[in-house]
């Protein structure tokens, strides 16, 4: 086994990992704004951000999907060590984890049943920029409007129109990041 | 504190209840089921209000705990203590200083703001149940808006008492969605959940939901337009601090009918005393 694939995991898990979810809860609940979390060093090309949310958020119970070139030895051994989850496609995946086109095409997800619309997959976005300008938000959790740097529009607001079934996405960069829930309107 | 993980809760369970956490944020108003776990304390004294507080603490965070607006309460201190033995976290009683609130059947007086998270603990998260007692078909329910039952129940309360007589647990809508109880707060309490500056979580252990407001969300409290939803408190000052704009417990101090009127929310009352407010009834 690589030393890698051994490093890189939460050195004090549960203070750790308890930062890193008030970060990412606060992104969540302000679709928007932009956080800062750290902790893991995930073999590339994952963020900071991105393994650092995987390590806080996913277990055995959670089928994860390794979306284009985050699907590698090493971070598959990576997760598997630290995390236990098991490996799937998108149609069965709790958590997807990727750059945007590598996680195309949005409706290979589960969004959720009427009756259990939190049945629901969550998409890592891995950015190349996350910035707090371009697409315009408003919905649940913003005062009066916000603005995000999102990859594209059209997805986003179809996957709104689907309330309340839908993806939930939260993007990458570096140790950044911000959220999308799927009751935010996109303009 | 080297007895138990932080924050008591293993790091599994803090992972499915944190997963629950956002789908609710996600989903305002609904209720996202999670495998509640036994905690050192009976359901019903706020096992889920603690299990949400247990995944989201971190150490520096201050928290303080109220029991319909008392600080002082066995509950509030029970649960205050185990966090400081558990997580370390340092306490207080004092709204503005604290970062993550729980609550029991009250919001605080003082307005809450970005900083801070408000954790309710509830006892029925279901606002159908007493209407329709299968889960199976409250979330069909749901799930179609069919929300007219509650209306009616509603409308039998005005045809019964000639108002809408229902004072605590009132019904709200969120974001023209899902149908939500607000817990046993009373109603005066109802228009502060809306666009509240803080997030609101709810945590029912028994009944195993979770379910959130993100900030600044629209909360609508039910009525019909020719009964519009009315915040309604006792018609008296505190008698303490002589407030008028608290929500107020009624407390019996004799066996001759004596009784006086006093803030619930006592952080609210002690400060306004020590900035010198008095009220009729004060030593």
């Amino acid at each position: 086994m690589e030393a890698q694939t051994l490093s890189g995991g939460f050195d004090n898990p549960a203070v750790q990992s308890s930062h890193a979810f008030r970060n990412i809860m606060e992104a969540m609940a302000r679709p928007g704004q932009i956080h800062e979390i750290k902790g893991a060093e995930p073999p590339a090309p994952l963020s900071i951000a991105g393994g650092t949310v995987l390590l806080t958020l996913c277990d055995t119970e959670t089928p994860v999907y390794l979306a284009g070139n985050a699907d590698n030895d090493e971070v598959r051994a990576w997760l598997a060590f630290h995390t236990g989850a098991p490996l799937t496609g998108p149609s069965r995946a709790m958590f997807a984890i990727g750059d945007w086109k590598a996680l195309m095409p949005l409706n290979a997800y589960r969004i959720g049943t009427s009756e259990y619309p939190d049945r629901s997959a969550t998409l890592i976005v891995e950015c190349a920029e996350l910035a707090a300008s371009g697409a315009k938000l408003r919905g649940p959790g913003i005062k009066s409007q916000a603005a995000l740097s999102l990859p594209e529009i059209r997805a986003f607001q179809s996957n709104q129109a689907l309330f309340p079934l839908g993806l939930d996405f939260i993007f990458t960069n570096g140790v950044r990041l911000a959220a999308l829930p799927r009751s935010t309107e996109v303009a | 504190m080297t007895e138990y993980n932080f924050a008591y809760l293993d790091e599994q369970t803090k992972r499915m209840i944190r997963r629950a956490i956002l789908k609710g944020l996600a989903i305002p108003g609904y209720q996202v089921p999670f495998a509640s776990r036994e905690m050192p304390m009976p359901y019903g004294w706020g096992t889920g209000g603690v299990q949400v507080s247990a995944a989201l603490l971190t150490p520096d965070d201050t928290f303080k705990v109220i029991d319909q607006g008392a600080d002082d309460t066995t509950n509030a201190v029970s649960i205050r203590s185990f966090f400081e033995r558990t997580a370390g976290v340092a306490t207080t009683t004092a709204t503005s200083e604290a970062s993550v609130i729980q609550t029991r059947h009250r919001i605080p007086e003082d307005a809450l703001t970005e900083n801070q998270i408000l954790v309710y603990q509830v006892p029925i998260p279901e606002p159908l149940r007493f209407l329709e007692p299968r889960e199976s078909e409250t979330r069909k329910m749901h799930s179609l808006e069919e929300y007219g039952l509650m209306h009616v129940k509603l409308y039998e309360d005005i045809s019964r008492h000639g108002h809408i007589a229902t004072s605590y647990a009132y019904p709200v809508k969120v974001e023209g969605r899902y149908v939500m109880d607000p817990s046993p707060i009373p109603k005066f309490d109802n228009p502060k959940l809306g666009n509240m500056a803080a997030i609101q979580l709810f945590g029912a252990g028994r009944e195993q939901r979770i379910y959130a407001l993100p900030p600044y969300t629209q909360v609508v409290s039910l009525d019909f337009e020719d009964h519009p939803f009315e915040a309604s408190k006792a018609d008296h000052p505190c008698g303490l601090c002589d407030a008028t704009d608290s929500y107020l417990d009624e407390v019996i101090i004799d066996d001759q009918g004596g009784r006086m009127f006093v803030c619930s929310d006592t952080d609210y009352c002690t400060a306004r005393q020590a900035a010198g407010h008095k009220g009729k009834d004060a030593a």
